[in-house]
């Protein structure tokens, strides 16, 4: 029997201690390597770190950067599905110095955090057309007026509509929140088919999107989340405004109840079924809500506009995606020569073509062959021209952590607006001083 | 062993001329042999641990220069990683955890012990389509756990079947009480095969002859069930408990994927240290996986403490036939235990 116990015993303090070493990971880290803007030197092979390329077009690209530099080959290195799940794994890459991983792609909240803690180098802001490019992707690149990232990709929040139900009620897209409400009243009080439906929603679950929809919140309100000097502003009258309306939204039903557990997918299954009259999402919605193979309700009978703000129109949050070179890489010349290959015009045509993803040049947003194709794209780019990146701070997990929680907590009720900004803006201030 | 055998070869050489049967030198040989378990275990527990340990003592990455960058090297700090998580905010937060941690560990757990033993009555006394019933039952424990969790934010979502069978709109995955009992119906899914796979290897081991006894005896199927089934598969339920146990005291996958981070109705210790860790805080981490580490060893030892002991008092008092019983069985379902316990999360 003492054998026994001493078997269950061992097998705790075993079930106990493999605990604790799958905790202990990290050791490396720190060090002093030197970043400049100027060392980009050196050509040859050079991997490309990427979440996943779902369109395939990524290596359609490389395919044809590597043909016609058969010396500088790309190879393309596959990161895991989830923007969580891709920044843990460059992180740890950049804490041992690995040069496993040349040129990075970054998303746009992230560039602070690489730059500060000198993972990724300077990029040389000559070197780009930088003024062909829309100026509010270029800064989400940037840190302390620095370039260290190129933005390949942007994103920026879009109003959908149920055109087909407000055209019976001979009403515009709405501009500002009252109008969005009254066309909500209107629709139910006079369309048999909208009974039931939901006004308005977004993405309000806890978690980054939440952080989007309150930035636009109070950026459509007029106010900011931080001012020109990074300083956090989020106990103002503006942020009180914006805030409020979406708890009022909750309170009054005109946001459903159940929003508050909507990611981007959610929302856009309800909108699909025809369950939302408005809602507030990314551009990939278009495409997927447009087909006819059954899988949407609404194909053909939503349109596009800027998200509405209190006066006029809002101002959205930027989303996106910038290249950036790993500052542990070998061969950066190159890196820096395929980065340029991958914001050129015709690569950026070519990737909006095939993943419906917003370019970063101006140009294509007017180019009539493109808009006919993506009707959207002249709404995307006026959403992204008044949009504003989220803040760039180096704990950007932090800041938005602070963010979701007290948004959170006003929407569920659990604390008041003014109380949960009061404590917002001393999180923030905290995690801003330095 | 096939291949740790070259690396002992040679250091064994010279040795060589020692008699074989001289204590002093079947006692090297004992050593020897056991040389590389002996690395391995340091490799993978020892030094871990230690690295974890000494990590809990520093910080780095704080501030910022001149300009902008991240002030590098690390700082001892002696135990204020400690001391910060029982403090202001985050000693609300790790409180809150704690309570989550110890509440889904006794919720789930006793839920679990209920249905897994009913699990190996009905599987030990399943008669036709044995291996179908055993086989559907244990489905559950195959699945890997982030598998599973993802299944259930399926069922769980506001559209999803849990809403439409209670003919509700439950926000399940938002905070509050009902994301913790979504995570506890999900963990006691997957998790009570597992007890109830260790139950059934016990109870294959009881003899029929106690049955015969009991009923000769008149006894019914309760006090059957209560008085010899119960006491019999007793060792072998408690190894099942004490590893569910520590599963479930270092919860991670399930509430992290099915309700998602910072929800307080659900937020675990483990999910703690994972979110010091992602925001590059690794001090502090290791800081919260230790406090985790010495709750899950007094757990263990409390358990192991108590009902152990109990165990084998109870034993001693029993009858002769009984006491022989139970110690025929205890050995063959360890092994069992430790290979199924040894399954990760």
């Amino acid at each position: 029997m003492i054998g026994k116990a001493r078997v269950l015993r061992g097998a705790a303090a075993l079930a106990a201690l493999a605990l604790l070493a799958a905790c202990g990971n990290d050791s490396g880290g720190g060090g002093d390597t030197a970043s400049g803007g100027g060392g980009l030197q050196g050509n040859g092979e050079i991997t490309f770190a990427t979440g996943k390329d779902t369109s395939g077009n990524m290596v359609k690209l490389v395919d044809e950067w590597n043909a016609a530099h058969p010396n500088e080959k790309v190879r393309i290195v596959e990161l895991p599905e989830s923007a969580d799940g891709q920044r843990q794994q460059l992180v740890q890459n950049a804490q041992v110095k690995s040069d496993a991983y040349t040129v990075l792609n970054l998303d746009v909240v992230w560039t602070a955090e690489f730059a500060a803690n000198r993972w990724v180098d300077e990029l040389p802001q000559d070197q780009f057309e930088l003024d062909k490019f829309l100026k509010p992707a270029v800064d989400t690149g940037k840190y302390r007026d620095k370039l260290y990232a190129m933005p390949v990709y942007s994103d920026g929040g879009l109003l959908y509509y149920r055109k087909d139900l407000l055209d019976q009620v001979g009403l515009q897209a709405p501009k500002t929140w009252t109008e969005l409400t009254t066309a909500c009243q209107k629709v139910a009080a006079s369309v048999p088919a909208a009974a039931g439906m939901g006004c308005y929603a977004g993405q309000f679950e806890k978690y980054e999107g939440l952080t989007c929809n309150f930035a636009e919140a109070v950026q459509s309100a007029g106010g900011a989340l931080l001012d020109a000097e990074g300083k956090p502003t989020v106990n103002t009258e503006q942020a009180k405004t914006g805030l409020t309306t979406l708890v009022q939204g909750f309170q009054a039903g005109a946001i459903p109840q159940k929003a508050i557990t909507f990611k981007e997918e959610e929302g856009r299954r309800a909108f699909q079924a025809g369950e939302l009259l408005f809602h507030r999402q990314w551009p990939y919605q278009w495409a997927l809500a447009n087909k006819t193979d059954g899988s949407s309700q609404v194909a053909g009978k939503f349109d596009v506009a800027p998200l509405p703000g209190v006066t006029g129109p809002g101002s959205s949050t930027l989303g996106g995606h910038n290249f950036a070179i790993s500052a542990f890489g070998k061969n950066k010349a190159t890196a820096l020569e395929f980065i340029k290959f991958f914001t050129s015009e015709k690569s950026e045509r070519s990737n909006l073509i095939a993943t419906s993803q917003a370019p970063t040049r101006e140009s294509l947003y007017s180019d009539a062959e493109l808009t006919k194709q993506f009707p959207y794209l002249p709404t995307l780019k006026a959403s992204i021209e008044s949009a504003k990146p989220r803040p760039q701070a180096v704990k950007y997990g932090d800041v938005t952590a602070a963010i979701q929680e007290n948004a959170y907590a006003a929407l569920t009720n659990a604390k008041t607006p003014e109380q949960a900004l009061a404590d917002m803006q001393k999180k923030l201030e905290e995690l801003t001083k330095q | 062993m096939t291949t740790t055998a070259p690396a002992s070869a040679p250091a064994a050489e010279p040795k060589k001329a020692a008699p074989r049967t001289s204590p002093q030198g079947s006692g090297k040989l004992a050593a020897l042999l056991l040389t590389p378990t002996f690395l391995v275990l340091g490799l993978v527990i020892v030094y871990p641990l230690i690295a974890a340990l000494r990590e809990s003592l520093y910080r780095r990455g704080e501030g910022l220069d001149e300009s902008g960058f991240v002030v590098e090297g690390e700082r001892f700090v002696g135990v204020d990683n400690y001391s910060a998580i029982f403090q202001g905010e985050a000693g609300d937060r790790f409180w809150n955890a704690f309570g989550n941690t110890t509440w889904f560990t006794v919720v789930s757990v006793l839920i679990e012990i209920v249905i897994g033993v009913a699990m190996a009555l009905v599987m030990h006394h399943a008669l036709r389509g044995k291996g179908l019933v055993r086989a559907s039952i244990l489905v559950p424990w195959a699945i890997p756990t982030a598998v599973s969790a993802i299944l259930w934010r399926w069922i769980f979502t506001t559209d999803g079947v849990a809403n439409q069978i209670l003919n509700s709109e439950v926000l399940w995955t938002a905070e509050g009480q009902q994301a913790f009992w979504a995570v506890v119906i999900a963990d006691t899914w997957k998790t009570a095969p597992f007890i109830g796979l260790l139950v059934l290897a016990g109870l294959q081991l009881i003899s029929g002859d106690v049955y015969e006894a009991a009923r000769v005896d008149g006894a019914n199927a309760w006090l059957t069930f209560w008085r010899i089934t119960l006491p019999l598969v007793k060792p072998a339920l408690l190894v099942a408990v004490l590893f569910r146990t520590l599963d479930v005291l270092r919860m991670f996958d399930l509430p992290f994927v099915m309700i998602g981070q910072r929800k307080f109705a659900v937020e675990t210790l483990s999910m703690l240290a994972y979110d010091e860790a992602s925001n590059l805080r690794y001090g502090p981490a290791a800081a919260y996986a230790t406090v985790l580490f010495l709750y899950v060893a007094l757990v263990a030892f409390v358990f192991v403490k108590l009902l152990g002991a109990d165990v084998i008092g109870e034993a001693r008092s029993q009858k002769r036939l009984v006491k022989r019983q139970d110690k025929g069985e205890v050995q063959p379902v360890l092994p069992v235990a430790v290979a199924a316990g040894g399954t990760p999360l």
